[in-house]
């Protein structure tokens, strides 16, 4: 792997990363280290990390990522799905849903959300739903406000990302997630801290 | 001496042109070839003694003319008729489009609001607008940033303008305004921001306030007389728009009043209903949440209330109480009584003695309602006049973070805001319902000013054990309380309804079918697929001595939401979601008027 770049991921993702993140991206370094050289290879492997924004590889403090550093949706091999993409499925249906529809699905004035997450860049998302965009011109008036003060939001925000990529691959079908796992305590706590509860 | 006398002088003739404003309204509003008002008439009885079009030639009918309005989101409410003029509005960005009845239709005038887009993302539910007023040789627009202005009928000149709430808290408008005598009176939306709900009487010469009623707090703000303001025929005592939350709960309490508004002139008296209360999870607002879900009885002077009827206490659905109130003078137990009938969110079907207050029919009309097993009707019991809950349906007392399943209705209820309406010649009421059930798991949420206050997801599906689609329109007898008849449709009847001496019934279907029925029997006498599908109210008019019937099809609203994108029932696996189709295999935005006439 290309040394430069591996470094030059390292500076894009580091301002923005929380500490758990900087460590799956210092992972990553590592396991980028000991991949092959072959050059053929290399270009394959490259090609399959960049298209690869789904598989779990990592687990911190209760959330999956994938080996970016982004977090993910994991659903074990019984279908037993990782509560934070479950939470997701609630936070989405409480806060997105009027405007986005059903599950991600799109309404007749919002995007198809399960479709953004897939193809938005996970940082590009994020910014995105804290900054809001505006699409005001002849032929649509399409506004996402900012949430970035909104708690009920910016609280649960990788938990409804996890959810939407599920949705996007169709991993997680329409409806209320059937099998999950408990709520993991890191999680309780990491919520009540960030709530201010 | 001299400056009093010219001071008493102005009052009088104030006085007087509010009679001669009121007068010249209903004169408009009693002649059927106009449509003065979104409603209909002051009694939202959406019928029209126009009978050119009638049972036996309705198959007839056919296209007469159409206009496009140019905005593709979500068209609610109807056009208005007044004279030679016909004023068609949109959605956000708010057009108003006045055009000549005489010329084809050629617009007179146009009038675009500039409005900071941000309050596009504010509205729940897309950007509706549920049409204009009418009343002084002035139009009324109550725009989707809550502003009010009034223009000038002949010219679209902007006579006066107000701000009656503040988008940047989440006070957004979709509703029309009733003009009453010399005010006009105003609602306010945001019940899942956490918006305190109001109505505003304004007066109609210059836009000033005459008065605002909050849905809760200190008397002084909600114009509840703690002795003479009464609930179920006793006065409701001292605070009693706070003394049912905890704290300062009800500075952010949602009773917002985005719904229809009627108006009996003897009585004095303007009747609406107000929202749910916020936020969704019932467990963070202990106590009754006084006076969210509430039919309003004020006087159009003084604001001041004269009973209330809180239909849903603490509510734990969403049941927004808002939708309108039909007046109608009916004989009960043989006796003639001025009766106001309401469909609920809820499922029930009220009727009340609208004198009083008195309760006198609740019953459920769509039988999968199931939340409830009925309202107390003993004036002697401790629980009159509440509804039962059923425990397994009860999201309060499954708790936070437990999914209560199978609720029927959905939060979108047995019918939204989609007018009914009323024909004296059968005393029949035709209700467009939503045929939905729910599941609802209620959480915690932290409150931000200007930020969806919402805590609870919910996942919506059509009536299970039922004809499969979701919605019905029915006939509904309003002193027995019983459906008479029931049309099955596959979506959600979300258009306004339209009754004639014609003995005809109008609706608009979500696939975008105008539709008229027989009004006694229901049987079907004509179909035809607008360029979209139809959330608007159907309205009629004479025009050269022609009778028109005409519609405003534009998908989108909460039947945008869910339905856009079909709905599945969560219990019934993979194999079911293709059965329930999605409106998209049907229609497509786009605000488009179809008007139609028969014949020559």
């Amino acid at each position: 792997m290309n040394p430069d770049r591996t470094a030059c991921r390292h500076r894009r993702l580091q301002p923005r990363l929380q500490p758990r993140l900087r460590r799956a991206a210092l992972a990553l370094a590592a396991l980028g280290a000991t991949a092959t050289a072959a050059p053929a290879q290399e270009a394959a492997a490259d090609n399959l990390a960049a298209a690869d924004n789904l598989t779990a590889i990592t687990r911190e403090e209760g959330r999956w990522f994938t080996a970016e550093g982004v977090p993910t949706y994991k659903i074990e091999a019984d279908g037993t799905l990782d509560w934070a993409t479950y939470s997701g499925f609630r936070r989405y249906h409480s806060e997105c849903h009027v405007c986005h529809g059903p599950e991600g699905e799109g309404s007749s004035y919002a995007p198809a959300l399960k479709e953004s997450a897939v193809a938005m860049d996970y940082y590009d998302f994020i910014g995105v739903v804290a900054d809001g965009r505006t699409k005001v011109n002849a032929a649509q008036t399409s506004v996402m406000p900012s949430f970035g003060t909104n708690l009920n939001v910016m609280c649960y925000l990788d938990d409804i990302y996890t959810y939407l990529k599920a949705r996007g691959t169709d991993a997680v079908p329409r409806g209320r997630p059937a099998k999950r796992e408990e709520k993991p305590e890191e999680m309780r706590t990491a919520e009540a801290a960030c709530l201010g509860t | 001496m001299k400056r009093l006398l010219i001071l008493t002088t102005a009052m009088s003739l104030g006085g007087s042109v509010a009679a001669t404003a009121n007068e010249a309204l209903q004169k408009l509003i009693d002649d059927p070839s106009q449509w003065a008002i979104q409603t209909g008439d002051y009694a939202n009885q959406r019928y029209s003694e126009l009978d050119a079009i009638n049972k036996d030639n309705v198959g007839g009918l056919q296209v007469a003319w159409t206009f496009s309005t140019g905005v593709l989101r979500g068209h609610e409410g109807s056009p208005l008729v007044i004279g030679d003029v016909m004023y068609v509005h949109t959605p956000f960005p708010n057009i108003v489009y006045a055009l000549d009845l005489n010329n084809d239709g050629k617009v007179l005038w146009k009038y675009e609001p500039k409005q900071d887009p941000n309050v596009i993302p504010v509205m729940c539910c897309d950007t509706v607008n549920r049409g204009l007023a009418f009343g002084e040789g002035k139009i009324f627009l109550h725009q989707a940033d809550t502003t009010l202005v009034a223009l000038d009928a002949k010219t679209g000149a902007v006579a006066w303008s107000v701000k009656n709430g503040d988008p940047a808290i989440g006070e957004t408008n979709t509703a029309t305004v009733i003009p009453v005598k010399d005010k006009v009176i105003v609602g306010i939306s945001g019940g899942e921001f956490g918006v305190r709900g109001h109505v505003t009487a304004y007066n109609m010469a210059d836009g000033s306030v005459a008065w605002r009623g909050y849905s809760m707090g200190p008397d002084s703000d909600t114009l509840i007389d703690p002795a003479n303001t009464t609930h179920l025929g006793k006065p409701v005592g001292p605070d009693s728009g706070t003394n049912t939350w905890e704290g300062d709960q009800w500075k952010i309490g949602g009773g917002t009043t985005w719904g229809w508004y009627s108006y009996d002139p003897e009585l004095n008296l303007v009747y609406y209903g107000s929202g749910n209360p916020s936020t969704w999870n019932p467990a963070q607002r202990p106590g009754d949440n006084r006076w969210s879900m509430t039919i309003f009885a004020r006087d159009v002077d003084t604001g001041v209330a004269k009973w209330v009827y809180q239909m849903t206490p603490h509510d734990e659905w969403d049941f927004d109480g808002i939708n309108e109130m039909i007046l109608t003078e009916q004989t009960i137990g043989g006796t003639e009584r001025k009766l106001l009938t309401h469909f609920d969110r809820n499922g029930l079907g009220y009727t009340l003695d609208r004198v009083t207050g008195e309760l006198l029919v609740a019953e459920k009309f769509d039988p999968a309602v199931n939340w409830t097993t009925g309202v107390d009707m003993d004036p002697a019991s401790a629980t009159y006049g509440r509804p039962a809950v059923v425990a397994e349906y009860s999201t309060e007392q499954n708790g936070e973070d437990v999914n209560s399943t199978g609720i029927c209705p959905a939060a979108l209820g047995s019918k939204d805001q989609q007018p009914a309406a009323y024909s004296p010649k059968t005393e029949l009421f035709y209700v467009p319902t939503n045929h939905v059930c729910m599941d609802y798991e209620p959480f915690r949420v932290s409150y931000t000013a200007g930020q969806p206050y919402v805590g609870a997801t919910l996942a919506m599906f059509p009536a299970p054990q039922s004809h499969g689609g979701m919605g019905n329109f029915i006939a509904w007898d309003g002193k027995e309380g019983k459906i008479k008849w029931s049309l099955p449709e596959q979506f959600s009847v979300w258009s306004g309804a339209l009754a004639t001496a014609g003995d005809v019934v109008f609706y608009g279907t979500l696939e975008g079918y105008l539709k008229a029925v027989d009004a006694n029997t229901g049987e079907e006498l004509y179909r035809f697929k607008t360029p979209s599908g139809i959330i608007g109210n159907v309205m009629t008019y004479q025009h050269g001595g022609k009778q028109y019937v005409a519609i405003l099809s534009g998908v989108g609203g909460w039947a945008g939401i869910g339905l856009a994108a079909g709905l599945t029932n969560p219990n019934d696996g993979l194999g079911a979601v293709g059965g329930y189709a999605a409106l998209s295999d049907y229609t497509a935005l786009g605000g488009a008027l179809t008007v139609f006439a028969l014949p020559n």
